[in-house]
């Protein structure tokens, strides 16, 4: 299948691929950090859309699903490091629950390179420009997320 | 297997102690219904006995592998309405009665549980008389079960049964066929797979522990999961489903046998319970004390997949 097709398509002709990226964060940790390393003027990759939330153990597995469902070529998960929970456990419950759903997922033959997860705390602005520019580099090597879309071609929206 | 085996299989001993169990406990007021199997044109089936004069109906052998806990799930209010049940379990079924106290959505004095020692059961069930046990026809959840003799009952009926034996092809083999598949190819299974689902619901309604009184693959605002039964909300629903069931899935079966496309959900299950066992050296059990590995955590827990 080639990658490109379908974007060449709508008139952007020969525009390289840039994956879109979905990330889940804690508002407490990995959205403080990101802030932070948006204030320290860190250069990073611009194709991360943060989605903040109370806690990671807010995150529903099911908001993945829906991210890819909705055309992310991969998600990010981030919340505050073990211990450091603001609702002291909301991160270990997410720990087993993403732990399990990333197994799956690797089961059903989702690359697992398309799910980053991570503990990003409110003074890791480095850290979290490290994780989003990881996360684009081997999104960008695995391609457009086709696979996915190709499951249903009706009722498409972009995110 | 054709030249040993007789045609004949000995009857289960448990059988009139049963009966008779049924008997007194209706007649003596401790229970209003009694749910267990009877025989039907089609093989066993699941019977509600009222009247104590019936009891005589009870039967029990390799055909009955309906998992009638699922009578007890809190959704099935009409049931509940009958009065106290008197239930007849197998090990797995206990599982998901432990399962369902676990998580206080029946307490222990609801119900009378009334277990059967258990040497495995039909994977094609529907005959006129049960058959005997062997590679080619046990159901193959049965090999290696670990709860054959239900602990968390009132009443152990039967002598000790033979261990089921090996199917000719385990799960646990099924699930490794598939983990030495590269990625490319589970993919290309499981939406093959997942894409035949008509979302029929089967597999919910069934199941004993799919507890939710709305389930979100009903809900609409907003819609989670895509009711058209296309291959990607087919996927959405199905891993939501064996999701919901990690930790708590008792390997009763019954998903897969009431499937009309014939997903091979068993082998989802399986693996969610490999994914709790390697991680959280975790097995269920029908001890309703054992906490579930989803909702609980330990501080050291396995993370190498976070960053």
């Amino acid at each position: 299948m080639n990658d490109e097709s379908d974007r060449r398509q709508d008139g952007a002709a020969d525009v390289a691929f840039e994956p879109r990226i979905t990330a889940f964060v804690c508002n407490w940790c990995t959205y403080t950090g990101a802030d932070l390393a948006g204030t320290s003027r860190l250069h990073m990759a611009s194709n991360v859309r943060i989605i903040r939330l109370p806690c990671t153990g807010r995150i529903d597995p099911l908001f993945i699903i829906k991210a890819f469902e909705r055309g992310a070529d991969g998600v990010i998960v981030s919340g505050c490091h073990p211990a450091d929970c603001h609702y002291t456990s909301g991160n270990y419950h997410a720990r087993r629950r993403f732990a399990v759903f990333h197994d799956l997922m690797e089961f059903i033959g989702v690359d697992p390179r398309r799910m980053t997860f991570s503990w990003v705390s409110a003074s890791e602005g480095a850290k979290w420009r490290d994780v989003v520019d990881e996360a684009v580099r081997s999104v960008r090597e695995l391609g457009p997320y086709d696979a996915y879309r190709a499951l249903a071609p009706v009722g498409d929206r972009e995110i | 297997m054709s030249d040993t085996v007789t045609t004949e299989v000995p009857v289960y001993a448990g059988v009139a102690e049963l009966r008779r169990i049924a008997r007194e406990l209706l007649d003596a007021g401790d229970v209003r219904v009694i749910i267990g199997w009877e025989h039907a044109r089609r093989g066993a089936r699941p019977v509600f006995i009222t009247d104590a004069a019936d009891a005589d109906r009870l039967i029990f052998d390799a055909r009955c592998v309906h998992n009638l806990v699922t009578y007890l799930n809190p959704r099935r209010d009409n049931v509940a309405e009958l009065g106290k049940i008197g239930l007849v379990v197998k090990g797995c079924d206990a599982k998901a009665v432990a399962g369902l106290l676990r998580e206080a959505q029946l307490t222990r004095d609801d119900v009378v549980l009334i277990g059967v020692r258990c040497g495995g059961v039909l994977e094609e069930a529907e005959l006129p008389r049960a058959a005997p046990l062997g590679p080619e026809n046990v159901a193959p959840r049965c090999f290696g079960c670990d709860n054959r003799e239900p602990e968390l009952v009132d009443h152990l009926l039967g002598e000790s049964q033979p261990e089921p034996p090996r199917p000719l092809t385990t799960i646990d083999e099924r699930v490794a066929a598939l983990d030495a598949q590269p990625l490319e190819k589970r993919w290309a299974f499981w939406t093959e797979q997942f894409g035949r689902c008509v979302r029929c619901y089967a597999c919910r309604q069934v199941c004993p522990l799919c507890v939710c009184e709305r389930c979100v693959a009903e809900k609409s605002r907003p819609q989670w999961i895509e009711a058209s039964p296309h291959p990607r909300g087919n996927l959405s629903w199905n891993i939501t489903r064996a999701l919901h069931l990690a930790g708590r899935c008792v390997d009763c079966g019954e998903c897969e046998r009431f499937c009309p496309v014939g997903i091979p959900l068993s082998l989802v299950n399986r693996k969610l319970q490999q994914i709790v066992a390697e991680r959280y050296d975790y097995a269920v059990s029908d001890d309703p004390e054992h906490a579930a590995p989803i909702g609980d955590y330990r501080l050291d827990d396995k993370q190498e997949f976070i960053k």
